[in-house]
């Protein structure tokens, strides 16, 4: 077989990325279940510009008007001797308070994205529950701010330090603690990363009910205190439903072992739901237990061009009802995320002629003959009535993932210019793509969209997540500029606030959203929110500066 | 001669992008609910006819082009893919699943089929990639005496007859000229092949598949080879984590190395 794979290899050089493509743009065709952390994860920042500079500007620095806290106490010698003989390994602690290490602990003060740095001198990896909990039970009692980081790949800029809050790195705690092949319940360690698991689970027939691009580094501990969206959520739903327990620390040290594997369990609040999604403001998740669906072993993609929004929204109406269970993605990319796509890295389109708006639909089942038959039905239907006006089948694996990559190659590409504005939102259905055309319109009107390099916007696009009501909203520019940003907020924000929809929909409040909450939250539930942050975290030490 | 007639054997793989397994008894590759697809030479081989015939390349145009495989009754499913690219008929010669027919009995298949159909062209995939034999197009051509060109990566036409072909080779481009009828295997570079658009997966549908036997066309299939064991190879030797500084040091002392 290594002559197979030889092959392989020959065939992904030579017909996925041809010689043509742009060395600014890695190959675009990116396979989906491949780890290279840039594909979903780059959605959704507000302000994110593509990192090129060397060293990332300081949290503090970008955003002046925050002020560190001064009930938080300085990190002193007399701390780190008590972590130090608390953890015990060498390697659990690293300790730039006594000595310089700011290279060893650069890595946990910036975000991936390069766009938030913090000032921490101390990063703490803790090897089990029990010593998280007495971690965090000192840090109480002293009032030492922290952060909880798993595998730092956050849009948000909540994984971070702002100033000197310790870091309490879940990386340590990385083992599978049980599977059973019954029932699909997988008990893991918060710091179990992704892709460990989804590999652990293929080997056993099951799959992971979560993927996105960051696989390789994230964190199942940090998917859950983000409640990260993804690409399986509209076949799996979210993990509000497939977590099925939570072990976690709170501030005070009191370990809440709410492990359950049980699918039902109507005794009382349900409370680990608090934590999912919480962004390690109530406490620190050290254990998951996860339900898992079976892998599906038949996977069909399709790949439709559309005249109207309103095609669009009947050829979902058509996949949902006729491919109903074996339906797994429905992705909407408006012509300019693929014009610019394109432009980038002149890979060939999949449809000979170009259209207002691209599909990509994607169907899992256990048997691939009834699939198709399924599948071969809707294709018929949807172009017999004119609901696509165009389309193509992928034939083999190698098509599935050239496919893919016309959607999932859009954040990478938007970059390619210099800056992009990203806004990741959810909206009632209808009126999704509205957004984008008056975005746009605005963009136009104020005469900052053009091909010349004087021009600060190169394309408003508009993609994402159409099953799940969640739309990308991207401006692609070739720099920072004020009067971009002028046009866009808070107009963006008004207009989603208008239709009852989420300023952030898969990607959480972090340091970057937490202004906003406002236009998607009352008052009253924001004052209901502060009650719980101020009853599990009294002193208020966990992940501050950010959320709510 | 009016027009080529192309004949453009395919044959179904397991899809590349999978890995493949032993089975339990060690006799073959699992292949039972695994994805197969076409293999991807043998794409190359359609989308180039389906290019001639487009491109008016050859000054006759291309009369038919004919896709053909041998395989077990799912083989079925890449002639439709097949003729959803482009090709106009298909033929197959069934056999049992699980029942390999060997390059020469293919290459001997295909010979009568060039016979009977009077073909012109023959356009290969240069190997498949489940046995890598790579002997199939080298074979026919031998059987019919036919000029071949292997590892095409440019098809050009001179004249009704002058076929010009370019092929890779280490340090540039060998170009070689010969004269139809004769035999062309493709390799990477030759094109990139089309998706199979929704109208023509459905023209596909109503193309006809035609059914025939290795002893319709008078061709003996046995096999002359036998497999004695499949192994896959030995599984690489994990690395181990160690905590720290000390730890790896002890651990180098431990094996020697220090």
């Amino acid at each position: 077989m290594a002559s197979r794979s030889r092959v392989s290899l020959a065939l992904r050089k030579t017909r996925i990325s041809p010689a043509s493509t742009s060395k600014l743009c890695r190959p675009l065709i990116q396979a989906r279940y491949q780890s290279t952390a840039t594909t979903e994860d780059t959605e959704g920042i507000a302000k994110g510009t593509t990192g090129t500079s060397k060293t990332i500007k300081f949290t503090s620095e970008t955003y002046p008007s925050i002020k560190r806290n001064s009930k938080f106490p300085q990190i002193t010698e007399e701390h780190v001797k008590y972590f130090k003989q608390l953890l015990g390994a060498e390697s659990a602690v690293i300790d730039g308070v006594t000595k310089d290490a700011t290279d060893d602990l650069e890595p946990f003060n910036g975000d991936w994205m390069r766009k938030y740095r913090g000032h921490t001198k101390l990063v703490l990896k803790p090897g089990s529950t029990e010593e998280v909990s007495k971690v965090l039970k000192y840090c109480n009692d002293n009032m030492l701010a922290v952060v909880p980081q798993g595998g730092n790949s956050g849009l948000v800029g909540g994984s971070v330090p702002v100033f000197d809050e310790i870091v309490i790195n879940m990386s340590r705690m990385n083992q599978i603690r049980s599977f059973d092949e019954i029932s699909g319940t997988l008990v893991v360690d918060a710091g179990v990363i992704l892709e460990v698991a989804d590999g652990y689970l293929g080997e056993r027939g099951h799959i992971f009910p979560l993927d996105l691009g960051a696989k390789g580094s994230c964190h199942i501990g940090g998917n859950v205190a983000t409640n990260a969206g993804g690409l399986r959520l509209l076949r799996y739903g979210s993990l509000h439903g497939s977590v099925l327990g939570i072990e976690a620390v709170l501030p005070d040290g009191t370990i809440v072992d709410d492990l359950s594997k049980l699918r039902k369990n109507n005794t009382g609040y349900d409370l680990k739901q608090l934590f999912i999604g919480a962004e390690g403001t109530i406490g620190i998740i050290t254990g998951i237990s996860v339900l898992c669906p079976q892998r599906s072993s038949a996977i069909n993609v399709a790949f439709f061009g559309l005249e109207s929004y309103e095609k669009v929204q009947l050829a979902f109406k058509e996949a949902k009802g006729q491919l109903s269970e074996i339906l797994s993605a429905f992705e909407l990319m408006d012509s300019h995320s693929q014009d610019l796509v394109h432009n980038v890295t002149k890979n060939k389109r999949p449809l000979e002629r170009e259209h207002p708006f691209y599909c990509l639909i994607e169907t899992s089942g256990s048997n691939s003959e009834h699939d198709n038959e399924k599948l071969e039905k809707f294709l018929e239907y949807v172009m017999e009535n004119d609901i696509v006006s165009d389309g193509v089948v992928a034939q083999d694996s190698t098509q599935v993932r050239s496919l893919w990559g016309w959607r999932e190659g859009i954040p990478e590409c938007l970059g390619h210019w210099g800056g992009v504005y990203k806004y990741d939102l959810s909206i009632p259905i209808a009126e999704l793509y509205d957004l984008v055309n008056e975005t746009r319109d605005k963009i136009t009107a104020a005469g900052l969209l053009g091909d010349t390099p004087d021009d600060p916007v190169v394309g408003v696009v508009g993609y994402g997540h159409m099953g799940d009501s969640n739309l990308h909203l991207n401006i692609a520019t070739r720099r920072y500029d004020k009067s971009v940003e002028k046009v866009l907020e808070p107009f963006v924000y008004e207009w989603i606030a208008k239709r009852s929809g989420s300023i952030s929909a898969e990607h959480g409040l972090g340091l970057a959203k937490k202004n906003y909450i406002g236009y998607s939250r009352s008052q009253t539930m924001i004052g209901l929110m502060k009650q719980i942050k101020n009853l599990y975290d009294p002193n208020g030490i966990m992940n501050p500066y950010k959320y709510i | 001669m009016s027009g080529l007639r192309i004949l453009v054997p395919v044959k179904r793989v397991i899809d590349y992008a999978v890995k493949p397994r032993v089975n339990k008894a060690q006799t073959a590759v699992e292949t039972a609910g695994v994805k197969h697809s076409m293999n991807p030479f043998d794409e190359l081989s359609i989308e180039e006819s389906v290019r001639i015939r487009e491109k008016k390349s050859h000054p006759l145009g291309v009369h038919e082009i004919i896709a053909f495989t041998a395989g077990p009754p799912k083989s079925a499913d890449i002639l439709r893919t097949a003729m959803a690219m482009g090709a106009d008929r298909s033929i197959h010669v069934e056999t049992k699943e699980g029942d390999e027919i060997e390059p020469l009995g293919v290459a001997k298949l295909l010979s009568a089929v060039v016979k009977k159909e009077k073909i012109d062209l023959v356009v290969l995939g240069k190997q498949s990639i489940d046995d890598d034999a790579g002997q199939t197009g080298q074979m026919l051509a031998g059987l019919l005496g036919w000029p071949q060109a292997t590892q095409a990566s440019k098809v050009g036409f001179e004249g009704e007859k002058g076929v010009l072909v370019e092929k890779e080779v280490d340090g540039g481009i060998e170009t070689v000229k010969s004269k139809l009828p004769m035999i062309i295997t493709a390799d990477l570079r030759l094109n990139e092949p089309r998706y199979a658009s929704l109208p023509n997966i459905m023209k596909a549908k109503k193309k006809k598949i035609e059914k025939i036997s290795a002893a319709d066309l008078g061709v003996d299939v046995g096999r002359r080879l036998k497999t004695l064991k499949v192994i896959e190879p030995p599984p690489r030797q994990g690395g181990g984590k160690v905590d720290d500084v000390d730890g790896m040091i002890a651990k180098l002392k431990e094996l020697g190395a220090i």
